[in-house]
């Protein structure tokens, strides 16, 4: 156990992920003392990414749980294979095996269809378990993940009880539109994710987009810094910088001051409503790019 | 770790609880054994970790460089007296609303809570002392005629309890799969669980299904004059109750009609209240309840309406336009929606009989009329809403 997170903070870079002291240290303690962590922060700062990096970093599984409201135990845990069971069943009874064999049989782990939960506990090497936007899901769905965040195990009735072969390692998201409960906040660490700096911007730009031209990279990304600042329905986040990149390297403009007109039109890579898009039009565009170049 | 350390580390975690945080002796032995790997650990690296193993939300997060260096190196924030950090820490809400089976007064405990640690959390001078007093008189504040609170204090209280009490409700209203009898799919594994006894040949089907969401909300709701002490409430009450989870419209009306809902879908209740002073603003004098329900009916009641939704007028009912006027788009509106909720805070008041005329007409046309003065009667809603 070691606080010293400049290591992970390197190898993080390496495999593309451009990651801040605190979200480091953050993963640093969360690898060391195997404890869930909680990543919180607006849509598009890079929370799912940072699951996809550190797996890649530890060179182990992703695992990712997708939240979405009405998810339950059979989704997200297990579930039998009914099909296979009703044919095993029709198969065995042509043998004249008695009944309850056959349930032993067909309530046995050849039927059982794993799910991510379980899925992630009984993997060898410890997995990264990634679980998507956990705000998105219900409250009930919150608690039978407590459990099995505490104790790493997971009962079926019907086999019994199944510890984890290795602990994985958690990474838990949240856009913050509902509050969780503070049960499950004690049981993770916690990072907030913001927007990136400018610098910490142009670096995430530079290491995605590494043939893109220096100077277009500092005015995408300083653009993009005064757009956050308007009063907009959906901030820009840092995929949409790197797509509003890629789209002004593809239509060839070198400089966003030259060409307004297909800047204007590239802009729908970065605003995502309509009444976004109505907000910044052609003036206050004009305005923005003047104060970039 | 030596034995001073220790103290100084439990008399770190005690200063962050007077300050609302969550942790306890198990955080300061983690924290403590972390530390104990370090060798030369520096203060920055130390904040850090401390930071990540100990803050719990948003606001902890932003609020711990301050805290820290407050503790340790004595600069910036003051440290909270001792009466005022036991009114911090009481009344934590550890579950989720969704466990709390005592709807109003948990809420209303819970809410309290929350306030507290943010007065903690600040340490402006209105925070000073007024903790214990509040909390002793929750339960009375849930009773309180809206319209008798007074201090800033209170009146922000039962904001937050009034939007608190709206997501309780929203939540009740799960979308999961059940069992049912006439169920859509076919739910295998109580189907086979069920048919064992006779060698698993499915004989007997069990099924399931995802419920509907079971309402659609649509809410008028009026910020005349007159309705001004408790409209602020009302509203907080709306915002509650939209969400992504729950089909939820909400509009204003005074003279004429705006549609709120955006703007109260803002995630910041400042900003969200700022947007609406905005939108309400130039409305002149007197209530035009007809006309604004007949933009409704013209303009939105397409799109909004349907046999699942409940329609909510939060008004007094003193209308500027005629009865008559009224009579007519009531019946327009009553045609589309499912249900009509009128709830009127006068209804509260001793000896209300709706004299006002509007109110009388409207009565013919409302399915439950109800009042909505206090805290308490808008937590009695939740059966009226959850109804088909």
């Amino acid at each position: 156990m070691t606080l010293d997170y400049a290591p992970l903070q390197r190898d993080l870079a390496d495999v593309g992920y451009i990651a801040d002291e605190a979200l480091a240290m953050a993963l640093c303690l969360m690898i060391g003392l195997g404890r869930p962590l909680l990543v919180e922060g607006e849509a598009g700062v890079g929370k799912t990414e940072i699951g996809k990096a550190l797996a890649q970093v530890l060179g182990t599984r992703l695992i990712r749980l997708q939240c979405y409201e009405g998810l339950d135990a059979n989704a997200t845990i297990y579930e039998w294979n009914y099909q296979r069971q009703l044919l095993a069943i029709r198969a065995h009874e042509r043998d004249a095996m008695p009944s309850d064999a056959i349930e032993r049989h067909i309530f046995s782990e050849e039927y059982l269809l794993r799910r991510p939960l379980l899925e992630a506990i009984l993997q060898p090497t410890s997995p990264v378990l990634l679980i998507d936007e956990i705000d998105r899901a219900d409250e009930e769905f919150e608690a039978f993940l407590l459990e099995i965040l505490s104790d790493f195990q997971i009962t079926v009735p019907e086999l019994g009880t199944i510890a984890a072969c290795s602990i994985p390692h958690v990474v838990l998201t949240s856009n913050g539109t509902r509050a969780l409960s503070d049960a499950l906040r004690r049981r993770c660490l916690y990072s907030y994710l913001d927007f990136p700096e400018e610098a910490k911007e142009l670096v995430i730009v530079r290491a995605r987009l590494p043939g893109i031209d220096q100077r277009l990279a500092e005015q995408v990304v300083r653009f993009v810094q005064l757009l956050r600042r308007e009063d907009l329905e959906k901030t820009p986040g840092i995929a949409e910088t790197l797509d509003w990149a890629r789209a002004l390297i593809g239509l060839d403009i070198a400089s966003i001051d030259k060409d307004p007109g297909a800047v204007q039109a590239s802009l729908i890579c970065l605003l995502k409503t309509e009444a976004d898009l109505k907000r910044v039009p052609r003036e206050v565009a004009a305005r923005l790019i003047g104060n970039v170049a | 770790m030596i034995v001073g350390a220790a103290a100084r580390m439990s008399g770190f975690t005690a200063h962050l609880r007077r300050h609302g945080f969550t942790v306890g002796p198990a955080e300061t032995k983690l924290v403590l054994s972390v530390l104990a790997a370090e060798e030369f650990p520096d203060v920055a690296t130390v904040r850090l970790g401390l930071k990540t193993l100990l803050s719990g939300n948003r606001d902890q997060w932003a609020h711990f460089d301050d805290l820290f260096d407050a503790f340790w190196f004595g600069r910036g924030l003051r440290a909270v007296t001792p009466a005022q950090a036991e009114a911090g820490v009481r009344n934590r809400n550890p579950q989720p609303e969704i466990w709390d089976k005592v709807l109003p007064r948990e809420e209303t405990g819970s809410a309290m809570g929350r306030a507290e640690h943010s007065q903690g959390n600040g340490v402006g001078p209105n925070a000073r002392g007024t903790g214990r007093l509040i909390a002793s008189r929750n339960d009375a504040l849930s009773r309180t005629d809206l319209r008798t609170l007074t201090t800033p204090e209170e009146a922000v209280e039962a904001e937050r309890i009034a939007e608190r009490l709206a997501r309780a409700i929203r939540y009740r209203l799960s979308r999961r799969r059940t069992p049912a009898r006439r169920g859509e799919t076919i739910d295998i594994r109580r189907t086979i669980r069920r048919n064992l006894s006779r060698g698993g040949e499915p004989i007997e089907l069990r099924r399931k299904h995802r419920p509907e969401r079971p309402v659609k909300l649509v809410m008028l709701l009026d910020a005349s004059g007159s309705m001004e002490v408790y409209s602020r409430y009302f509203i907080s009450f709306v915002r509650g109750l939209i969400g992504r989870w729950l089909h939820a419209d909400a509009f204003l009306f005074h003279t004429r009609l705006v549609h709120i809902a955006d703007a109260l879908r803002e995630r910041h209740p400042g900003v969200a209240m700022a947007r609406l002073s905005l939108m309400a603003d130039g409305f002149g004098g007197g209530t035009r309840i007809a006309t604004a329900l007949k933009t409704f009916n013209d303009r939105y009641a397409k799109e909004t309406l349907d046999q699942r939704t409940v329609v909510i007028v939060m008004s007094d009912g003193y209308d500027t336009d005629s009865p008559e006027a009224l009579a007519v788009e009531l019946r327009r509106l009553k045609r589309r929606a499912h249900r009509l909720v009128w709830l009127n805070p006068l209804l509260g008041w001793k000896n209300y009989e709706p004299v006002a005329r509007a109110m009388s007409v409207a009565l013919d046309y409302v399915d439950y009329f109800a009042p909505a003065h206090s805290l308490a009667s808008l937590a009695a809603l939740e059966g009226e809403l959850a109804r088909l």
